[in-house]
């Protein structure tokens, strides 16, 4: 008999890749002390107002420090409620129809859990969040990956999930704005996409988390279309927007029935989210939008800098819409996504994260996080600028 | 608005090239815009933002903030003796102020003897000047938005994250 420890590990999980962000991060890391910028992170670079963490103070001072209901904090949720039915026009009840959980990630990973059978499929665009396609694995579904394109600025096509539509598919995955591209939808795009998830039966989930990072435009959330609230799961949380990732705070919002099956996996897994950090998102909706506004329009001058300094040193770079990533083409090196990432590391001590960390349709690019300060921003330009035009390459 | 105001606005730490790469302009065209906000009168100056309690030569200035009441005149309200106390070098911010007294004077001072005699020689004789209420400042813990203490931990962000 085989004594290796492999043998314990379900066949499912051990079939299933590390992430690539997994290998880039470790090579970072042993450049520790190296003057390394990094644009390499996926966080906010402000820390958490402090009016948020007072509350959080405040909230221990007074002895909260017990479990919560399995659907999180009716005072929340009631402010959850009110809040996203203000910034997108969708109305849930706080009794029934919202959970709040970890973060984003366990509702997103209660959703799969809730509604996956095995071998549905799961359609999701690519590039994407580094977790879908694992998180749809992991429940034994099969992942549908819908390709977006530099020529769309990376907006998600109903004719490109016509393309790859294929008979049996359940669930549609959105997350737009899109990490790692930046790409949105307008409205007129999430309508013919609402008209093909219709069509097809599908039941949404929608990844909004960076909803309230848009430039340019209002976001249009697809559960706020007609015949599209009963089939969606509206996703949200805290970290972006509200430079709050530590705190791992999310919700999903959804009609009462598929709540409570979410609900039912959350309070086996996970029971509730931490009371403190509860209390400092209640405090967050309640008086944080001001600094929301503050860190978007930082955000919004920080985007339009590293757009316009990738498109001066001749890496083509659409302007993201919304979240804060830059995702330029890199081709014009004549290196790959990897050895470009990895050759910058060592030689101009810059992190960026290689495109197909993402998925195979990261190909050809990279993702360079700008919630950084300007003065990096500038010095990380300046660097890549110097790489690109010692590695002899066809930009210019 | 003026793209360099914004930048000032949000905290004026950038050099001027560093202005010139977020705005997307030139060097030259970044000074224009600051000769032309200092000719509005927008921008005044540059200052720099000290922590000087642990610098023994500087560590004998005094700080003292001041309320004072005064009697206004018809025609300039409280504007002309406002602007004498605010003319003094002592005197590095003055206030009109709503509440239970009129002027708010922000004074440093070699030493204590030397803004109690301000206070008690220039201050206080001027006609019009009713009373003033002198409160020394012991100890600084936020200067013009940076805090004095440690302020924010040296980031833990990581520096690869999904």
């Amino acid at each position: 008999m085989s004594n290796d420890p492999k043998r314990w590990v379900a066949s499912h999980v051990a079939a299933l890749p590390k992430s690539g962000i997994r290998d880039f991060f470790e090579l970072v890391a042993k450049m520790k002390g190296q003057d390394v910028i990094s644009l390499g992170v996926g966080e906010p670079d402000f820390v958490t107002p402090w009016h948020v963490r007072e509350a959080a103070i405040y909230a221990l001072e007074h002895g909260k420090t017990y479990y919560t209901s399995n659907l999180g904090l009716i005072e929340l949720r009631r402010a959850i409620s009110t809040y996203v039915e203000e910034h997108f026009g969708v109305s849930y009840r706080p009794d029934d129809e919202a959970i709040v959980t970890v973060g984003v990630s366990e509702a997103l990973d209660l959703a799969f859990r809730a509604f996956c059978n095995p071998g549905d499929k799961v359609m999701f665009h690519q590039p994407c969040y580094v977790s879908y396609h694992p998180s749809i694995r992991l429940v034994h579904a099969e992942g549908i990956a819908v390709p977006t394109f530099a020529r769309d600025n990376f907006a998600l096509t109903a004719e490109s999930l016509r393309a790859a539509w294929q008979p049996g598919a359940k669930i549609l995955m959105l997350n737009l704005p899109c990490n790692p591209t930046g790409g949105t939808c307008s409205r007129e795009q999430i309508e013919k996409i609402a008209e093909f998830c219709r069509e097809k039966d599908l039941l949404v989930f929608s990844d909004e988390i960076y909803s309230e990072l848009t430039f340019e435009g209002t976001h249009t959330s697809i559960a706020s279309l007609p015949g599209m609230m009963e089939r969606t799961i509206f996703l949200h949380g805290f970290s972006k927007a509200f430079a709050m990732t530590g705190w791992r705070i999310g919700y999903a919002c959804g009609p009462a029935v598929l709540i409570d099956a979410m609900m039912k996996v959350h309070q086996y897994a996970m029971m509730c989210a931490s009371i403190v950090a509860q209390e400092a998102a209640l405090e967050a909706l309640k008086h944080g939008w001001d600094q929301v506004l503050r860190m978007r329009e930082q955000y919004h001058r920080r985007r339009d800098l590293i757009v316009r300094r990738f498109n001066e040193i001749g890496l083509k770079c659409h302007s993201p819409r919304g979240s804060f990533y830059a995702f330029p083409d890199i081709t014009a090196t004549g290196l790959s996504e990897k050895d470009f990432s990895v050759n910058l590391l060592q030689q101009q001590k810059v992190a960026v994260v290689p495109g197909t960390a993402f998925g195979e349709n990261g190909r050809g690019h990279v993702r360079a996080c700008f919630a950084t300060a300007y003065e990096q921003i500038i010095e990380a330009c300046d660097r890549i600028a110097r790489f690109v035009d010692a590695s002899g390459s066809k930009t210019r | 608005m003026n793209p360099i105001l914004k930048l000032l606005i949000d905290g004026g730490q950038l050099s001027t090239s560093q202005m010139a790469k977020v705005a997307g302009l030139t060097e030259a065209e970044v000074n224009q815009h600051l000769d032309q906000l200092k000719k509005d009168k927008i921008f005044l100056g540059w200052r720099p933002v000290l922590d000087l309690s642990h610098e023994a030569a500087a560590a004998t200035a005094v700080r003292a903030v001041i309320e004072v009441k005064v009697t206004p005149e018809r025609g300039g309200g409280f504007n002309r003796l406002a602007d004498r106390i605010a003319r003094f070098d002592e005197v590095e911010s003055c206030y009109l102020m709503s509440g239970a007294y009129d002027l708010l004077v922000f004074v440093k001072g070699g030493s204590l003897q030397k803004v109690a005699a301000f206070v008690s020689e220039k201050l206080s004789t001027i006609e019009g000047v009713l009373s003033t209420s002198t409160h020394f400042m012991l100890r600084c813990y936020k200067e013009q938005g940076f805090l004095l203490d440690g302020g924010e931990a040296q980031t833990s962000r990581l520096n690869v994250t999904p």
